[in-house]
């Protein structure tokens, strides 16, 4: 190992990708490094998108890499029990935990682990050489190359995420929580890759929770790919509640066969910066999915939700459903693209986006973007942009409420048809609990995700 | 225990109420009827506390108090209670949060401790009976997707559940059909005692079938021009308000 300390951590200079990847040259089977190749090429080719990319206009990206970044090329050996450190305080969350040490798999990179009737989950290593077939089925094949910069970019240097794998007729009741923990004294740039697979029929849950535990810069560039079979439900909600230091960019490729049900939360309550890409790909008769949003952002916090929804199939049906609340000077983008394709006859797909402004200040981009080529279709999109409602503000003041309650009732009140979707229960108490400490301005941490000094 | 005195009020500029007069004691019932835009609903709202009306001259005082320093939630606090022409739908907010927010808040307010979940869902059910709201409603957002009718019977079940001083009910009956008439109706006569006063804005009679008034007032153009025992009603339904008007004209 201790030659490869010098590699350990890095000024990432993007202009020599390809050379850093040699110091990748672990042993992974050949479709594995073949696609980092591919990606590498690709970045080099495009590399990270600017403001002249439609889809990155409002992204301040040209901030993004002021800080010198380290990238991690090789796992951390930690001294100490991560117990120490973390352990999720959620009362009556009982999920089975995997936690992400600063992008990499926390635990034994050597086998994945089995719960019950096969359903297993480790590292992605682990899988490349436990179930090679799985991974090289689906790594890389939905997050594609070429279409978004930082994909590639995480492509290319995939190395040790978060693998899972349901196989057929399979359902796992307890959800599997994954926590990306970010601890340490440098300024991260981190690069998970995740790959969940589910086979036919299964029923999985999955909560993933990011969480810095030290206050220093840090970027996260992650990428999940999660592959859902014929008749497969798939429930997943994503809780981002980081600091002000703390930039994510997170993908998540989805891709759904026939009558597969698909179900996202995700709920940005703190993070400097958030940029969300979620894509699905509706590629089987009669799959269902439900997007639902909330971003809750002050100072000068930013949060971006783009979300793809592509109806490759007849007889499909989505249903997008974002809300944010942008307080101070807190800036905002969501942009819902549903594309219909000519044969998928018969779709349904529906879009809101709901935002208040607390301010003159706070600013919210809504980009709702159609693309129907079908013509049998129920397609229905909706966004406003407002601020508080004062009739009804009113309206409670004259029942005896203060100021303050009404306006955090009526905000409560906004974000509740988000957070009722949430159907892990403790989860969805906690996540309720710590959107009202946002929302009456409380820094809401849930208590062993606070901040340790290092 | 309301003495309102020469009030002036305008509303972006434009003079809406000019001169009222009024005095309301306990147990009293005062309806005040008038035409389209002759300043009811300016009124009630001036009385409620709400900022797009400006005072700009006379007083309103509440048992011998200043009522226009006082906040909108300061005035239910002390007893005001509006009945909205135009109840607001508040996605999100349940109406039990709603009301358990408001209760407590008020005797918060006294000085008193809040209620405890028990005695609160046991005066919500207590109530409920009283004024005949059907279960399902309390359970949903307020207001939100209730029927015109659905929307005034809450605003009677939200008066029930405060017991205020005074109730000023602004058009309660506009949209009602007969039966629902009767329900409000009833729940506003049940929860009268000789202490509580309402003031009763119509532009019809109808309601006055149900809540018989102590005292009616014609308002037109900003003002009081006409001020009798119940009767009044009757005849303003008989003659319309063109009779009022020319009489007017007339003097």
């Amino acid at each position: 190992m201790k030659e490869l300390s010098i590699y350990e951590e890095q000024n990432l200079n993007f202009s020599h990708l390809t050379d850093h990847m040699e110091k990748l040259n672990d042993p992974l089977p050949r479709f594995f490094r073949e696609a980092r190749e591919k990606a590498a090429v690709s970045f080099g080719e495009k590399g990270l998108p600017d403001k002249k990319d439609e889809d990155y206009r409002n992204f301040p990206i040209n901030n993004l890499f002021e800080k010198d970044f380290k990238y991690r090329f090789f796992k951390e050996i930690v001294h100490f029990d991560i117990n120490h450190i973390f352990k999720c305080d959620i009362p009556n969350l009982d999920t089975h935990v995997i936690i992400l040490l600063n992008g990499f798999y926390h635990g034994g990179d050597d086998q994945l682990t089995e719960l019950q009737d096969g359903i297993k989950f480790g590292s992605l290593l682990a899988a490349t050489k436990e179930l090679p077939e799985v991974v090289e089925k689906h790594f890389s094949k939905y997050s594609g190359f070429g279409r978004d910069g930082f994909v590639d970019l995480n492509t290319s240097l995939a190395r040790d995420g978060v693998f899972i794998y349901v196989p057929e007729n399979s359902v796992l009741e307890k959800p599997v929580q994954i926590v990306n923990l970010i601890f340490s004294n440098k300024e991260l740039f981190i690069q998970p890759r995740n790959l969940i697979v589910l086979e036919r029929n299964s029923t999985f849950r999955l909560v993933v929770c990011d969480h810095a535990l030290t206050t220093n810069h840090s970027l996260g560039n992650s990428v999940t790919e999660s592959y859902i079979a014929k008749n497969a439900k798939y429930d997943f909600t994503l809780l981002q509640n980081e600091h002000n230091n703390a930039s994510l960019i997170n993908h998540h490729f989805i891709y759904q066969e026939e009558n597969s049900r698909v179900e996202t939360n995700t709920i940005s309550l703190h993070s400097g910066l958030i940029r969300n890409n979620h894509f699905v790909t509706l590629d089987g008769e009669r799959a269902e999915n439900i997007a639902n949003g909330l971003y809750l952002m002050d100072k000068n916090q930013y949060a971006d939700n783009h979300v793809f929804i592509d109806h490759a199939k007849p007889n499909c049906r989505s249903d997008q459903l974002y809300k944010g609340v942008m307080d101070d000077q807190a800036r905002g983008v969501f942009s819902g693209r549903i594309l219909v394709r000519k044969d998928s006859q018969s779709t349904e797909a529906y879009q809101r986006n709901n935002n208040i402004l607390l301010t003159d200040e706070a600013r919210m981009n809504s980009k709702p973007q159609l693309e129907i080529y079908a013509d049998d279709v129920k397609c229905s999109h909706g966004a406003t942009v407002g601020q508080i409602d004062e009739e009804a503000m009113f309206y409670l003041r004259s029942r005896g409420i203060s100021e303050n309650e009404a306006r955090l009732m009526m905000m409560y009140g906004f974000t509740h048809d988000v957070i009722k979707n949430i159907h892990v229960d403790s989860l969805r108490g906690r996540i309720e609990e710590l959107v009202y400490k946002r929302l009456q301005g409380e820094l809401a941490k849930c208590e062993n995700c606070g901040f340790v000094n290092v | 225990m309301l003495v309102i005195n020469n009030l002036h009020a305008e509303i972006n500029g434009k003079e809406i109420l000019k001169g009222i007069s009024l005095k309301v004691n306990p147990g009293e019932v005062h309806a005040i009827m008038g035409p389209n835009g002759s300043g009811k609903s300016t009124l009630a709202s001036v009385l409620a506390g709400r900022e797009l009306v400006m005072v700009t001259a006379g007083e309103v005082l509440w048992e011998g108090k200043n009522l226009l320093d006082l906040s909108p939630e300061e005035r239910s606090h002390e007893g005001i209670f509006l009945g909205f022409q135009y109840p607001v739908e508040i996605p999100g907010v349940s109406m039990v949060n709603f009301m358990k927010t408001a209760i407590n808040e008020s005797r918060k307010a006294k000085g008193m401790e809040p209620l405890s979940p028990s005695d609160f869902l046991k005066l919500m059910r207590e109530k409920k009976n009283l004024v005949e709201i059907e279960s399902g409603l309390t359970s949903r957002s307020v207001n939100e997707g209730f029927s015109g009718g659905e929307k005034k019977k809450n605003e009677i079940f939200q008066m029930a559940m405060l017991e205020p001083k005074l109730a000023v009910l602004d058009e309660t009956d506009s949209g009602l059909d007969i039966d629902a008439l009767r329900v409000v109706a009833n729940g506003v006569n049940k929860l009268k005692t000789p202490q509580n006063s309402s003031i009763v804005i119509t532009h019809y009679q109808r309601l006055l079938d149900f809540i018989i008034p102590d005292f009616v007032h014609v308002l037109y153009k900003g003002k009081i021009v006409k001020s009798s025992g119940k009767e009044l009603a009757l005849e303003l339904e008989e003659k319309g308000y063109d009779w009022i008007k020319k009489e007017l004209e007339q003097a």
